[in-house]
């Protein structure tokens, strides 16, 4: 009879406990340091190619920073003399997730500042949220344009250019190259990113090269990890130009596939970010692969050299025994772009501890030195990066035993990005209208 | 009567707890108790039709519409009441259910959970597909209003608490009246014979269905709340992970009791964020681990440890 009663008082005590617990679980450390949240694929299909070398990156630039080795400007300790102390968690699990972990992040934990996200899906669902709680957000890898085109935050930023820049380089490097296409296809996932790329690649094409003809154009879905039918549509086609945006374990199947059966030899091949996979396949990826990094990271970065990337690139590849890629380099842009906004904060406000509205001022429109170039935030009011940009050809060097890019070209940041204001995609259609190319 | 007055005793008891928990928790706990809510009551779908020996694997397909149902209209149509919006989610769910619902109660076992899987993936591709509701990526939602009134910052995490909270009491009144009722007690009874059932005179196929469609409803209110409180929909919620989470909450909490599942759901949530946080590499193996302990210590849920199996069932 009154069982009911009795069964919702254990549960509800059962539920009180559980709540109990991870309430005193709550670490209470707020002394002097600066918290940062730093969210990325540990799990899951973007962990190998994205998430485990960007933050294997960042944790080595963290660790560099607070014991002070960077040269100038950087040189200071940490994040103006405050410690850094970082957060991860993994991005695996869908944006509903992330939404979650953001709030935990900034509710709970009291994180200073969130520096994160790769997948699109996430980095448009939790700026509303980052607004919500005036919480400071770098968002640092993805490339979806809709993040500022369609949203306006005041306490969002994103240290990374968004991807129209990839495929306007591409189609860039055919002309200054002077590459004949008379036809191009492209094999892309089916899912946003993939169809985004193609889509501006095809639009860069038709203002660059007009004569040249899209054919195919391909949609395998994300993770099929098969492409025979692809690659044998795409052979039978014989195009001139073969374009992919294909990324991760997908874009490393695909050339292991396809090269198999030569496509190479048969047609040029471009991959917008191909870099990536390079420490994973080797010798085989071929020679003669057109490929960017989404920037000037990666082998562009290394070929152009510099103080900051020689160091960090000498220490990531002792520590990890391989070469930072292009993940690596978003992270440690944003990581500095933070660095920059809360010195330049803390240099305003007497040298206190920065609020999110100090950083996001600080922030707002900021032009720093990363070893991927000189990143400036452009658009989106002074929220949106815009940087340099790299495509080159792979070549493997029999005596290092090493792939490395030749016939690099770069591309200024003004060149490939749009004006603030402008969508990418009309930029593109409108033939490129104020772009500030060397 | 006593049975009705034992009710609403523990629901007055269950609202009076909650709503103290919205003053006294803090903001993120909040947040973790409505989602945790909200998915609770998908996962109730699920259990209502465990008590009558099926288990959907495809809860996602409903929860993705009422998510749906509150970005769209917020996007298009400017409508952000909490409360409209649930109403038309609900009537979404029920015109979809009761469609799919008659089909699908032919079927028992692996072929049921499949093909209520399939549907959910169906429109996981729709929606994936359609980029003018922005394909993988989603869409975001504006935060809700409650007839008129427009909170913000905490006020609004509380309001969406307090909605979750007086939602969840009610409906686990209605499905404790239910459950005892003449269609509940047949629900258990197909469970164990379906023959029985009906050279009893009482029909298996109308019961499951009717099931179905409650379940229903309960995926489309489960998903207008986690939809607004999230403030991002993507086709993630139809996906078979999503429904497949709502199959493990249910199985935590067993089909023995209705406050069992809240639970289930809230725990879930926190062994998610804190395994998280501190164990951002092996996150996924600690949630397993945990399912499994509480499979080979309570095969019968969570439910078993404050309810004991009366004879006959309830």
């Amino acid at each position: 009879m009154k069982s009911t009663v009795k069964r919702l008082v254990s549960a509800t005590a059962a539920a009180a406990l559980s709540l109990g617990i991870a309430a005193g679980a709550q670490a209470a450390s707020h002394s002097e340091t600066f918290k940062i949240g730093v969210v990325t694929f540990l799990s899951g299909g973007a962990a190998e190619s994205f998430g485990v070398p960007a933050w294997n990156g960042g944790k080595l630039l963290i660790d560099m920073l607070n014991k002070g080795e960077l040269p100038a400007p950087y040189d200071q300790k940490g994040f103006g003399g405050l410690m850094i102390e970082a957060i991860e968690i993994d991005e695996a699990g869908g944006a509903t997730k992330q939404v979650q972990e953001f709030r935990n992040l900034v509710q709970r934990e009291k994180v200073d500042a969130v520096l994160g996200y790769v997948s699109s899906g996430d980095c448009l669902a939790v700026p509303p949220v980052a607004e919500e709680l005036k919480a400071f957000l770098v968002l640092y890898d993805c490339g979806t344009p809709r993040v500022f085109e369609e949203g306006s935050y005041n306490y969002v930023f994103r240290t990374a250019a968004h991807a129209a820049m990839d495929n306007i380089s591409l189609a860039k490097y055919m002309t200054s190259r002077g590459i004949k296409v008379g036809s191009f296809a492209g094999v892309n996932q089916d899912y946003a990113w993939g169809h985004d790329s193609w889509a501006d690649f095809v639009a860069s094409m038709g203002i660059l090269m007009p004569d040249a003809k899209a054919s195919t154009a391909l949609f395998p879905k994300i993770f099929a990890g098969q492409y025979g039918t692809e690659i044998s549509a795409v052979m039978r086609e014989k195009p001139d130009l073969l374009h992919s945006s294909l990324w991760g374990g997908d874009l490393q199947a695909f050339m292991l596939q396809a090269t198999a059966r030569g496509i190479h030899k048969r047609m040029q091949v471009a991959l917008a970010a191909g870099d990536h996979v390079i420490p994973q396949l080797g010798q085989k990826m071929p020679d003669g692969i057109i490929l960017g990094a989404r920037g000037m990271n990666g082998l562009a970065a290394h070929a152009k050299g510099g103080e900051l990337v020689d160091l960090l690139w000498d220490r990531y590849k002792a520590e990890y025994g391989v070469f930072p890629v292009q993940a690596p380099f978003r992270m440690w842009q944003g990581l500095l772009g933070v660095k920059a906004a809360v010195e330049k904060a803390m240099k305003a406000n007497g040298g206190k501890k920065p609020t999110a509205e100090q950083m996001a001022a600080a922030m707002k429109g900021l032009t720093w030195e990363a070893p991927s170039g000189t990143i400036t935030m452009a658009l989106g009011n002074g929220h949106q990066a815009i940087q340099p940009n790299a495509i080159g050809t792979t070549k493997w060097d029999e005596a290092k035993g090493e792939m490395t890019l030749v016939d690099v070209e770069y591309y200024a940041a003004e060149c490939v990005n749009p004006p603030d204001g402008v969508k990418a995609v009309d930029w593109i259609k409108a033939g490129f209208p104020g772009a500030k190319c060397d | 009567m006593k049975a009705f007055s034992d009710i609403r005793v523990a629901s007055l008891l269950a609202l009076a707890l909650l709503v103290a928990g919205g003053f006294a928790l803090p903001e993120w706990a909040l947040f973790l108790m409505t989602i945790g809510l909200a998915k609770a009551l998908v996962s109730l779908g699920i259990v209502v039709q465990m008590r009558a020996g099926l288990v959907s694997f495809g809860q996602g397909l409903f929860f993705c519409i009422g998510a749906y149902v509150a970005g769209l209209m917020a996007n298009f149509a400017g409508l952000t009441d909490i409360f409209v919006l649930t109403g038309i989610a609900v009537i979404a769910c029920l015109a979809v259910g009761g469609l799919f619902g008659p089909l699908l109660a032919n079927y028992r076992g692996i072929f049921f959970a499949m093909l209520s899987l399939s549907l959910s993936m169906i429109l996981y591709g729709v929606l994936s597909k359609m980029n003018s509701l922005g394909g993988t990526d989603g869409l975001n939602v504006a935060a809700p209003t409650f007839a008129g009134y427009a909170p913000e910052g905490r006020a609004l995490s509380l309001s969406l608490y307090l909605y979750t909270s007086f939602i969840v009491v009610a409906i686990g009144a209605v499905l404790r009246t239910g459950f005892d009722s003449q269609h509940g007690l047949v629900s258990l009874a197909v469970r164990s014979n379906e023959l029985r059932v009906e050279y009893l005179g009482a029909s298996v196929r109308r019961t499951n269905a009717i099931n179905y469609v409650i379940s229903a409803m309960l995926g489309g209110i489960g998903g207008v709340i986690t939809g607004l409180a999230i403030g991002h929909v993507d086709p993630e919620y139809a996906y078979w992970t999503t429904s497949g989470e709502f199959v493990f909450v249910a199985i935590l909490a067993g089909y023995l009791s209705i406050p069992a599942v809240f639970v289930a759901s809230i725990i879930l949530e926190l062994v998610r964020s804190f395994s998280n946080l501190y164990f951002p590499n092996t996150w996924q193996m600690v949630l397993g681990v945990f399912l499994l302990v509480i499979i080979l210590t309570l095969p019968n849920g969570l439910g078993s440890l404050f309810h004991r199996k009366r004879e006959g069932g309830s």
